[in-house]
């Protein structure tokens, strides 16, 4: 039974085929802007009385993170975002792994999905790592055995050795990557999200993570990776989606959207590298 | 068992929900839906939620050579010094004064916890919130948790001083449980409406707890109902008390004080207004929580 738990996927043996499969229809999320000032009650109940003078009771700022979002990823998609800083990917990701619900069009995910988002979420830094491991199990609703095959799976990729007996707290930045990537990748996502903090890793590790993602992939599932770095973005996708000011830019192979986005001196070198291996 | 063992080896998070769907607002129907679907999903989550609680309180004490039995010593103390010099204050015999006071003392700090902890529910777990898709239920769950763990902590005080101050209790005492759970029902419901509230409204927690204060004064908690006899406008501030019926149905059983029906109907009507209220202010805040925190 352990061979068939680490190498078949349970509902391929059952001959379901679920095909994980993550559709945005034109998604959009406008971000309400409290400020410390005007998201207090006193502020929102004079702003109802002096809405009597003919002002909008909706005048609030509101930030449209996104705009009119909408691909459609299926199995064996490795798609990354690009577009710089503040231009909506994180939100994106955010959307995508279910914590916002949008305020237009329609998100729909099929397949165990695991977002990498930010390296402590749902780390207590005060706990062990291998107590962390543990709460993440619960997290993911895991039965007690389940969570000791999370655990012993985790001690053997992260390769933290007695680390994992320490409060994270005492952990460098490396060391909580590893430790959250670990537990992230341990029972494969089907669906797979991540933020451009994991390439912070050291080289052997970026090595590692990359042939588990790769496995993942293999084995038809979805990867959404978000980053600045082209080359990243070159050898982990076949995907790729600019977003600027909330809004799809451009949408397809990843040397065609990077010659739009990168600076033509940038592109060429690039193209350069990509040419002698 | 051996059937679903494959099943549920691999797919390790089967218990979460595969799919979601996930569009705009569209209506009651879809609020209610969504927020229904919140509340399973937790109840799915209880170990989370019970472990989480639980860890609050270990990793709040730990490194402390007595860890969380600081709880029942403070409380304790606190319990002791009022006792003696209210006894004095209201010419109370401190046998019977005692046993009141330090059953109403950590009722009253359970409940006061229940409301104030219970705004702060959505607005403390904001890391939890931003990073992954969990309910919302789990987080006003922990802080239930969290605080019934106190109570237990502080209800060996309650065992100490009956026990020398020679309180009787009889099987009538076990009407205080279900008392109990209809506390934890409501601290519930009141968590999951205050804690939207005052994640959106950040001055929804300072009136509350200030709130609170006045309740703990004008509510019989340090005094006796008798004293009131007597003043017909005092006795308003109890019959118009919600906190005064929660209390009582908790308190006279184990005090073995007597309990009418009334107390308990009007308890378990002003427990239907909050929970009903919760459920419709959950469903439509529910989708913004995450924008909030």
């Amino acid at each position: 039974m352990d061979r068939l738990c680490t190498n078949a996927r349970p509902d391929r043996l059952l001959g379901l085929n679920m095909m994980a499969n993550l559709t945005a229809s034109n998604v959009s999320i406008g971000f309400p802007l409290y400020h410390s000032d005007s998201r207090s009650l006193k502020k929102t109940i004079l702003g109802q009385a002096s809405a009597r003078f003919g002002r909008d009771n909706n005048n609030r700022p509101v930030v449209q993170a996104l705009h009119d979002i909408s691909f459609s990823l299926n199995s064996g998609d490795r798609l990354g975002l690009i577009g710089s800083n503040g231009s909506g990917k994180t939100t994106l990701l955010r959307v995508l792994s279910g914590i916002y619900q949008p305020t237009g069009g329609t998100l729909s995910a099929k397949g165990r999905m695991t977002a990498l988002l930010d390296p402590g979420q749902g780390m207590n830094h005060q706990l062990t790592g291998r107590e962390n491991i543990r709460l993440r199990g619960l997290y993911l609703g895991l039965s007690v055995s389940q969570t000791q095959e999370l655990v012993k799976d985790v001690e053997d990729f992260s390769e933290l050795g007695h680390f994992l007996d320490l409060p994270v707290r005492n952990y460098s930045s490396g060391m909580t990557i590893r430790l959250a990537f670990a537990m992230a990748t341990a029972f494969p996502p089907e669906i797979l999200l991540m933020d451009e903090w994991i390439l912070a890793g050291d080289a052997v590790f970026m090595e590692k993570a990359k042939k588990r993602v790769e496995g993942m992939v293999r084995h038809a599932d979805i990867l959404v990776l978000a980053s600045h770095s082209p080359s990243i973005l070159l050898e982990w996708c076949n995907r790729l989606l600019w977003i600027e000011n909330g809004q799809i830019r451009g949408d397809g192979a990843p040397m065609r959207i990077l010659e739009h986005y990168l600076p033509s001196s940038a592109f060429k070198e690039l193209a350069k590298a990509e040419a002698a291996p | 068992m051996t059937k679903a063992a494959p099943t549920m080896s691999r797919n390790g998070a089967l218990r979460r929900p595969v799919h979601f769907h996930l569009s705009a607002d569209s209506g009651w129907k879809q609020r209610f839906h969504l927020a229904w679907a919140d509340m399973r999903e937790g109840a799915h989550l209880w170990r989370l939620i019970a472990v989480l609680g639980f860890l609050d309180i270990k990793l709040k004490y730990r490194g402390s050579a007595l860890g969380p039995f600081w709880l029942t010593i403070s409380m304790g103390v606190q319990v002791g010094a009022m006792a003696f010099i209210y006894a004095d204050l209201f010419h109370t015999d401190i046998h019977s004064y005692l046993p009141f006071l330090c059953l109403s003392i950590i009722a009253w700090s359970y409940l006061n916890a229940l409301v104030t902890e219970g705004c702060g529910c959505f607005i403390q777990s904001d890391a939890v919130i931003k990073g992954m898709r969990m309910p919302f239920s789990v987080h006003a769950g922990r802080s239930i948790v969290r605080n019934t763990i106190i109570l237990a902590h502080n209800v060996v005080v309650i065992v100490v001083v009956f026990a020398i101050m020679g309180v009787h209790q009889s099987l009538s005492s076990l009407l205080a449980l279900p008392a109990l759970g209809l506390w934890l029902v409501d601290g519930f419901a009141f968590s999951l409406f205050f804690g939207a509230l005052c994640a959106r409204f950040r001055d929804v927690p300072q009136i509350i707890s200030a709130i609170m204060q006045i309740a703990f004064f004008v509510t019989p908690v340090m005094w006796s109902t008798t004293i009131l006899t007597g003043h017909r406008e005092a006795l308003l501030l109890i019959r118009f008390n919600p906190f005064y019926y929660m209390l009582e149905i908790l308190r006279a059983p184990l005090l073995g004080t007597p309990l009418s029906v009334m107390t308990w109907g009007w308890a378990l009507v002003i427990s239907g207004i909050l929970i009903f209220l919760s459920w419709i202010a959950f469903a439509r805040t529910r989708g913004r929580i995450a924008f909030w925190v």
